[in-house]
This record gives C-alpha cells, sequence and structure tokens, in this order.
C-alpha cells in the first residue's frame, strides 16, 4: 500500500506522512491510571476522550476509564470552566475515585482555560483530590504528556516532612506493565525499599475474575506518592518521559534524581542495577547475576544470528535510545533510528553512539514514518522495529519486523511480557533471532533449508 | 417508565434510560450532548465525519490541527479497497505551537501543496479539527485558493470536534460529498436523463460487505451508479446525481445526504438494512420494487428463495446451540440495533439491553416496540450503567465496538465485534450466516468456563 512512496528524499515542511507519534493527552491519562483509584480527566470535547480511550484500550486490551468534560460551542466560546465543575461534581459522586487527574487539550489550552483556578472554586468532597497537568497536543507528543503528568503528580502530591523513609523512587517511564512489573521485582530482587509511580500494572494488565472493577487493584497508592518527597533519591527510567518529575521531586523536596536510560538491554540493565545498588548499598543478589549470566550466554549461543545485521528501530525516544545501545552490543548495526517525538537531544545521544560505534546511521527527532520508509528504499535494511504501524513499510519493502514499543494494536500479550531487564533483553533477542531465521527458512531454497541453525 | 428500578445512576441521565414494561410511558430522552463527567462511549463531530468520508479510496485526506486526531484515526476504520491504497495512509498538517499562535493557514497552504505537487490527486479532503475552529484558520479560503492554483478539488469538512457530537460530523461529511458532487453540476443529466443504477449510501466495506451487496444487486440487474461511501473513487461520487434512486443503509450517518440529494437531485430514496435474514429479504425486495423493474422483481424473489435456502440449515445448526442465551446490545446508531435485534431472534436468542450512541426518538420508538417486556433501553451510556444492565439482565453476550470489548471480556461474557473490528462480513445472507458463526464461537468458547475466583 506504500508503493507510492518515493525513493528520493523529498523535503518536506509542512505535511506529516504516517506519524510516528502522537498527542500528549493520551499520555497524560495513561500516566494517571497508574495512580490508584485515579479517574483521568479530559477537559475537552467528548472525541478526545473516546479516541484516547479506545487507541489504550487497543493496545492493553483492557477497559480504559476516564471522563471527559464534553465541551461544547458554549465552552469553546465562553471557557470550560463551568463543564469542569460540573464534571468534578459528577465523577465524585457517581465514578466515586479517590483523585482526579485532569489533562487538557488543545482546544481547552487555546482558549486559555485556567485550570488551577478552575479545581478551587469546585465542589470537591472531604479526602478526595483533584490534580491536573498542561497537556496541550501541539508541544512534544504523547511521551511529553506522560511526563507532565507524573511531574504534576510531584507537584500536586509530593511532600518532604522531614521524615526520611529511606526509599528509592523509580519513575519508570512510558512502558507496558509488564515491564513496571519486572522493574518491581527487580527492586525487590534487590531487597530495595521502593516507590514506583506512575505503576500501570494489574490496572491494564489486570487478571480475569468476572467482575469489572472501575478501579483495579493496581496504581500506585496516594499516599505514597506523597511520600515520595521523604526518599533518598529517585531513578528517572528514561530521560524523556521521567526526569522532569524526578527534577520536580529534587526542587520541590530535595530528593536527589538521577536519570537512566530505560532499563532495556544487558548495558542499561546494569546501570540500572549498579544505581539501586550504589544508593541502598545492597548488593546484587545471586539470582539477578544468575539472570544476567544466563542472557550472556544467549548472547553467545545465537550472535551469529544477528551480528552483522542492519536495523532500523522507531518509536518513543526513550525506547529507540535503549535500544539502539543494545543493538550496538549485539554486533548489529542501528542504521536509521527515528522518533515522532521532538528533541535534539534525542539525535544528539543517538549520533554520540553512532560515532562510538563508528556507524554510518540517520537519526531524527519529529520526525514520521514516511522518511523512516525512504531512508529504507534509499538503503535497505535487515530488520524493522517498531510499533504496530511498521507493518505497512515491513509488507511494502519485505523486511522482517519486530513488533516493539506504543503502540501495538495487531498483536497481543506484549503488555503483559516485559521487555526490560535481562529478561526482557532475552525476549527481544528472542523476537528479533526468531525474526530474522524465520525470514532466512521462508526464503530458502529447498537444497538450502536447514533442520539446525 | 420504571424510573424507581434505576440505583447508582446519574441524576441526569435516568431520563436517557428506560425498562420496557407494558404500562407504556414517556418517550425516551436522546440526541442531547453528554452529560459533563460521565465517561461517555461517544466521539465527536470529527470522528463522524472522518468514519464517513475516509473509505473514499482516492481521495487524499489531510487533517489540518495538532497530530493526535490524524493518529487516532489512521487506517483504523476497517473498510476494504479494491483498488486505491492511498486513503490507507495519515496525512495531516501536525500543528506546532507555532502554528497556533501564527494561524494554521500557511502550513496548510503548504500541505495541500506537498500533495497536489508530487501526487496530482483528482480530491483532497480538509478536516478542521478543534482547534482551527477557535484559532479562526479560513480553511474554506485556503481550499478555494488551492483548487484555483492545482485545478483539483480540495473540500473543506467542517468537523471542530466541539461543535456538536458524532451525528453533526455525518452532517459534515454529507455536506463534503454534496460539495463534491456539485463538481459537474453543469453537466450532470436534467432527471429526464437519469442513469438506471442506484446509490448505496452508508455501507463502508468494512471485511469487505458491499461486495456482497453489490453483488445480489448485480445479479438482479440492478447497476449501482455511486456507493457511498465503501471501496469508492471520488469520480463515481461525482457521478451519484445521475443515478435514479437511493438505497440507504446507515441510515444514522446518510438520511441527511439522501433527503438533501432528493431534495436537489430529486432522486428518491429508501431505507435498507442487510443485517440478518429478514432485512436483507426485505430489502432486496423493496429495491426491486423501488426501481419499478418487473424483472428485478422475479430475479430478487428467485435469489431471495435460492439464498435463504444455502444458509437456511447451517443456520438451524446454530441456533441449536445459541436458542435461549441473551444478547445485549449497544451500538452506534439506532438503525442496526434494531436489525440485531431481529437477528438475535431469528437465533432463537432474546435481547435484554439495547443501548445507541446516538439513536434517534423515532428509532427508539421502533425499539420500544420490538422489544420484549423487562428491556432496558439506553441512549449514550457509559461502562458503569452497561456493566449494571448486564449483570442484572443475565447477559450472554454484548455486541458493541472497541471499547465495549475489554469491559464484556471482563465481566466474563461473550462479545461481538459490529463496528470497525469486525473481521468477517456480516451483511447479507451469507453475513447472517457468519454472525450466527461469530456468536457461537463467543458464547460457546471454553474459555469462559476457566472462570473462577479460587482454585
Amino acid at each position: 500500500m506504500l508503493d507510492y512512496t518515493p525513493k528520493e528524499y523529498i523535503q518536506r515542511s509542512a505535511l506529516t506522512i504516517n506519524p510516528a507519534k502522537t498527542c500528549q493527552p493520551v499520555g497524560a491519562m495513561y500516566a494517571a491510571l497508574g495512580i490508584h483509584k485515579c479517574l483521568p480527566h479530559s477537559h475537552g470535547s467528548q472525541g478526545c476522550c473516546a479516541y484516547h480511550r479506545k487507541f489504550l484500550t487497543r493496545n492493553f486490551r483492557d477497559p480504559v476509564m476516564a471522563s471527559t468534560s464534553s465541551f461544547t460551542e458554549g465552552a469553546a466560546v465562553f471557557g470550560g470552566g463551568s463543564n469542569l465543575k460540573t464534571a468534578i461534581k459528577n465523577v465524585f459522586s457517581i465514578y466515586n475515585p479517590d483523585i482526579i487527574a485532569i489533562h487538557t487539550t488543545c482546544l481547552s489550552e487555546t482558549i486559555g482555560d485556567d485550570i488551577p483556578t478552575y479545581i478551587m472554586s469546585s465542589q470537591i468532597p472531604e479526602g478526595k483530590l483533584v490534580i491536573h497537568a498542561n497537556t496541550p497536543s501541539y508541544q512534544g507528543s504523547h511521551v511529553t504528556g506522560f511526563s507532565n503528568m507524573v511531574r504534576s503528580m510531584v507537584k500536586y502530591l509530593s511532600v518532604n516532612s522531614k521524615t526520611p523513609n529511606g526509599k528509592v523512587n523509580v519513575i519508570p517511564g512510558f512502558v507496558n506493565p509488564g515491564d513496571m512489573r519486572e522493574i518491581k521485582r527487580l527492586m525487590k530482587a534487590m531487597g530495595a525499599a521502593f516507590t514506583m509511580f506512575p505503576d500501570t500494572s494489574n490496572v491494564l494488565d489486570a487478571p480475569m475474575t468476572g467482575k469489572f472493577d472501575m478501579y483495579p487493584k493496581g496504581g500506585t497508592k496516594v499516599q505514597d506518592i506523597i511520600d515520595a518527597g521523604n526518599s533518598l533519591a529517585t531513578l528517572a527510567l528514561g530521560s524523556f518521559a521521567s526526569s522532569d518529575g524526578a527534577f520536580e521531586l529534587d526542587k520541590k523536596c530535595k530528593v536527589p534524581a538521577r536519570v537512566l536510560k530505560t532499563p532495556i538491554g544487558i548495558n542499561a540493565t546494569d546501570e540500572f542495577l549498579m544505581a539501586v545498588s550504589k544508593l541502598t548499598g545492597m548488593a546484587v543478589p545471586e539470582d539477578l547475576e544468575e539472570e544476567r549470566g544466563q542472557l550472556v550466554d544467549i548472547m553467545v549461543d545465537c550472535h551469529y544470528h544477528y551480528h552483522g545485521k542492519k536495523v532500523a528501530i522507531f518509536g518513543d525516544p526513550d525506547l529507540c535510545i535503549a535500544l539502539t545501545d543494545f543493538a550496538i552490543s549485539l554486533g548489529m548495526t542501528p542504521k536509521y533510528v527515528l522518533t515522532g517525538t521532538p528533541g535534539e537531544s534525542f539525535e544528539n545521544e543517538i549520533r554520540d553512539m553512532f560515532n562510538a560505534a563508528g556507524i554510518d546511521g540517520k537519526v531524527k527527532a519529529l520526525g514520521d514514518l514516511f522518511t523512516l520508509h525512504q531512508w529504507m528504499k534509499e538503503e535497505p535494511v535487515d530488520l524493522l522495529m517498531g510499533g504496530t504501524h511498521g507493518k505497512y513499510i515491513a509488507r511494502a519493502e519485505d523486511v522482517p519486523f519486530v513488533r516493539i514499543g506504543f503502540p501495538i494494536l495487531d498483536r497481543s500479550v506484549h503488555s503483559y511480557l516485559p521487555i526490560v531487564g535481562y529478561k526482557g533483553a532475552m525476549r527481544i533477542i528472542e523476537m528479533m533471532s526468531n525474526a530474522l531465521l524465520d525470514r532466512q527458512d521462508r526464503d530458502a531454497a529447498d537444497e538450502d533449508l536447514e533442520l539446525i541453525m | 417508565m420504571a424510573k424507581g428500578q434505576v440505583t447508582d445512576i446519574l441524576e441526569e441521565r435516568k431520563e436517557f434510560i428506560q425498562c420496557k414494561s407494558n404500562a407504556g410511558g414517556l418517550g425516551l430522552k436522546c440526541e442531547k450532548d453528554s452529560v459533563a463527567g460521565s465517561v461517555s462511549q461517544r466521539a465527536c463531530v470529527y470522528c463522524g465525519a472522518r468514519v464517513v468520508l475516509n473509505p473514499i479510496t482516492d481521495a487524499y485526506h489531510i487533517v489540518h490541527g495538532p497530530i493526535g486526531c490524524a493518529s487516532y484515526t489512521w487506517d483504523i476504520r476497517g473498510s476494504l479497497t479494491s483498488g486505491p491504497e492511498v486513503y490507507r495512509n495519515s496525512f495531516s498538517t501536525d500543528l506546532r505551537e507555532q502554528d497556533v499562535i501564527f494561524g494554521g493557514e500557511k502550513k496548510l497552504a503548504g500541505a495541500i501543496g506537498e500533495i497536489a505537487e508530487r501526487y496530482s490527486p483528482k480530491v483532497i479532503f480538509v478536516y478542521s479539527t478543534c482547534i482551527v475552529g477557535v484559532i479562526g484558520d479560513d480553511v474554506e479560503a485556503v481550499c478555494k485558493e488551492a483548487e484555483r492554483k492545482y485545478g483539483m478539488r480540495v473540500i473543506p469538512v467542517k468537523s471542530s470536534g466541539f461543535a456538536g457530537n458524532k451525528s453533526m460530523g455525518y452532517k459534515a461529511a454529507c455536506r463534503a460529498l454534496l460539495n463534491l458532487m456539485e463538481t459537474n453540476s453543469t453537466t450532470w443529466p436534467r432527471q429526464s436523463e437519469k442513469l438506471t443504477g442506484v446509490n448505496f449510501l452508508g455501507d463502508f466495506n468494512l471485511a469487505g460487505e458491499i461486495w456482497i451487496i453489490s453483488n445480489y444487486l448485480k445479479r438482479i440487474g440492478i447497476d449501482i451508479v455511486a456507493k457511498i461511501t465503501g471501496d469508492s473513487r471520488c469520480e463515481e461520487i461525482m457521478k451519484a446525481p445521475e443515478a435514479s434512486l437511493n438505497i440507504v443503509q446507515c441510515a444514522g450517518s446518510m438520511t441527511y445526504l439522501a433527503k438533501e440529494m432528493e431534495d436537489i437531485y430529486k432522486i428518491p430514496y429508501i431505507k435498507v438494512s442487510f443485517f440478518g435474514i429478514e432485512d436483507t429479504r426485505l430489502s432486496l425486495m423493496n429495491i426491486a420494487h423501488a426501481t419499478g423493474n418487473k424483472d428485478a422483481v422475479e430475479k430478487a424473489k428467485e435469489l431471495v428463495f435460492v439464498e435463504e435456502l444455502k444458509v437456511k440449515a447451517k443456520l438451524e445448526h446454530y441456533r441449536k446451540r445459541l436458542e435461549g442465551k441473551r444478547a445485549a446490545i449497544y451500538v452506534g446508531g439506532g438503525f442496526k440495533a434494531i436489525s440485531l435485534i431481529k437477528q438475535f431472534a431469528e437465533l432463537g436468542m432474546t435481547t435484554v439491553m439495547v443501548g445507541t450512541q446516538t439513536g434517534r426518538p423515532e428509532e427508539y420508538e421502533v425499539i420500544r416496540g420490538m422489544a420484549v417486556d423487562g428491556t432496558v433501553i439506553l441512549d449514550d451510556s457509559n461502562p458503569a450503567e452497561l456493566e449494571k444492565f448486564i449483570r442484572e439482565k443475565g447477559a450472554d453476550i454484548l455486541v458493541g465496538g472497541v471499547k465495549e470489548r475489554p469491559l464484556a471480556y471482563k465481566l466474563g461474557i461473550a462479545f461481538c465485534d459490529h463496528n470497525h473490528e469486525r473481521k468477517h462480513p456480516l451483511c447479507g445472507f451469507e453475513g447472517a450466516l457468519n454472525f450466527a458463526k461469530e456468536v457461537d464461537l463467543t458464547i460457546n468458547s471454553p474459555v469462559w468456563k476457566l472462570r473462577r475466583h479460587h482454585l
């Protein structure tokens, strides 16, 4: 279907074709779902809320609850204040969450709605909370929205009450609930006391019980986010999604921040565990050393499956950065790396990796999949990695494709199984290796088909 | 109206919900904006316009706004094509902060230019999103200028999200279609020169459905002039004014267009539904009669006889497996809900709850007339209400769209997508069989037996 994509690179200044990102509010909604008993609230037209819920539902295959201010012409002209106040009253009376997390939309931002003032003049039942994040859709991307909502959690909730709790805060970044579970498992294995927020595990990967829970068991407790102001440090996993929240904690509560890569791949996982070890004074336990050893064993066993292969990677910046690093450590050549999210630092970080590894590659922030496709037509790669929308390019160019990142709309189970940590690295290797070998099997002449590979 | 029985429901929502009883009562409240703060399942004006126009396969659809509206609607419709695939790409202006401050007209003109110069398409649709309505871009002027400059149709779709609900978007799309039909307004024949064919309005070729119906019509000797809009080309829509009859399937989205075309082009219309055996039979016969062609009537009788015979025995197999099961329905429009109630009845099932996002008063009246006593009828519902009534009424299956699927699954009941994500054609005789198969496959899946709280 993309056969009209021309090979020669066309300079475009106005037109985006086949985006590699979406807008802020959906990221904010996802982050807010990671607070226990929180109802995300979309302050804008009801279409926004419906789209975000659908988008997340398609990715996670679980119910996604959120309410909307249901803007009409009147609200667009006179401001959305009365809609928001009515919404807050209605949400607490019928859906009864502990906390409402409001995010804005391009519409409410542009008409200049002053959310804090509206919240102040709303009736909020005793013991209930309302927080908000500004998430204009015309800035950044869904990752920015996630980051902004995390920062708002800190702004509104976290307090340094001068009672150190000895915990490490972990901000996991825009990753799947399965990854959040894995990060928690690693923290527990390290014997570290910690608070992770947000935490969508057991919200968007909740078990089937025959009962619909508006607020499933999971999500970080509000009390824990408040107490995050007393922690000894914050580890922000992924600079794009998590660093703003961590810096806000530093600014507001004097909790020092450390920004790390999303722990995808062996190096990034090593760094993460070493950072935890350094903060807590706990040694990396035998179990995790064993897992690492297994991972290296796997990397030895099948390095010839992927060594020297050229790979194109697209998706969210934190994922792309970690994945590029991992691919290089596997002896692969990340030829093209592209994110839809804007950010010069993204291009610089990837370029540094290219330079260090002597790779002649291309990188682009605020790019779209049309550009990626053109690059791949100019000089083909052996493997494409990214979200579901890459399937069009994979098909057009007949390139093996590994689905990784957000969103994945045409496969399931991805949100349950981690790609972070040593276990996640094993899974990524399995996915990449299998994709390459399946292709080799498919294309092999009868006489070349091998049993043992 | 059994108001007293409804508990845990938002006070403002009570008039939107009814429990059918013999006592009769007031009409259901509907066609109103959603209550602020509800977890509504509804979408916006833009969404309505986009789903109607997107299936036009050779048009370039530019979404003018920040990236979200374009990315959420990128190839999600499930409309199949027999040719061009342009419509499956996402084109947008991806408005950034600077554009919002200084206006997006320049960027829009640039985006149109970048398409026009490279691909010289016949038609570009430009969708306005919320923000465009607020920052005051004169989209019409930009489109007009582009038409002049490039000599092609550049049609604005007035679909700012806040300007109403999805139904308003359907209207905006219909106006854009009328605009497209005007393209050859100086040349289209007057009434005396009408073609004998019909336009098929309101089928979007999900899972290839329009191909099934086109085939039926062909077999009874009726040509389709324009498919609106499933698997359509811009050219055929421009020709639509020449047709002698409009047949309207998705009445929710297309009645407005049919009425306008009746007014402007003097084309009469009839409503049809190809969901379920009964409605398919009635619709085919009605179409044949409406064309006034005796030959067509005879052929239609024959087709119905043959096709019914083919599927009836097979349907009996499913009927045995489904008899007595209870169905809950929550779909977009009222007309589809009505067809579904009949279809479940054909399978020996009872509909215990029926709701729509944008049903109209007259449709709710029909539903009330068909429903058995005790059936819950609701407009613009939310998950809490759906859960409550599904549980109270002991439904075995929910029919709905994307957002309803995981809800049903979490409740441990079966689900059938009768929306964009249907996997098999559900229309016509073979569609009725597919529907029965799907319902059986999900209701009688062994997975429901594994559901328990403790080992």
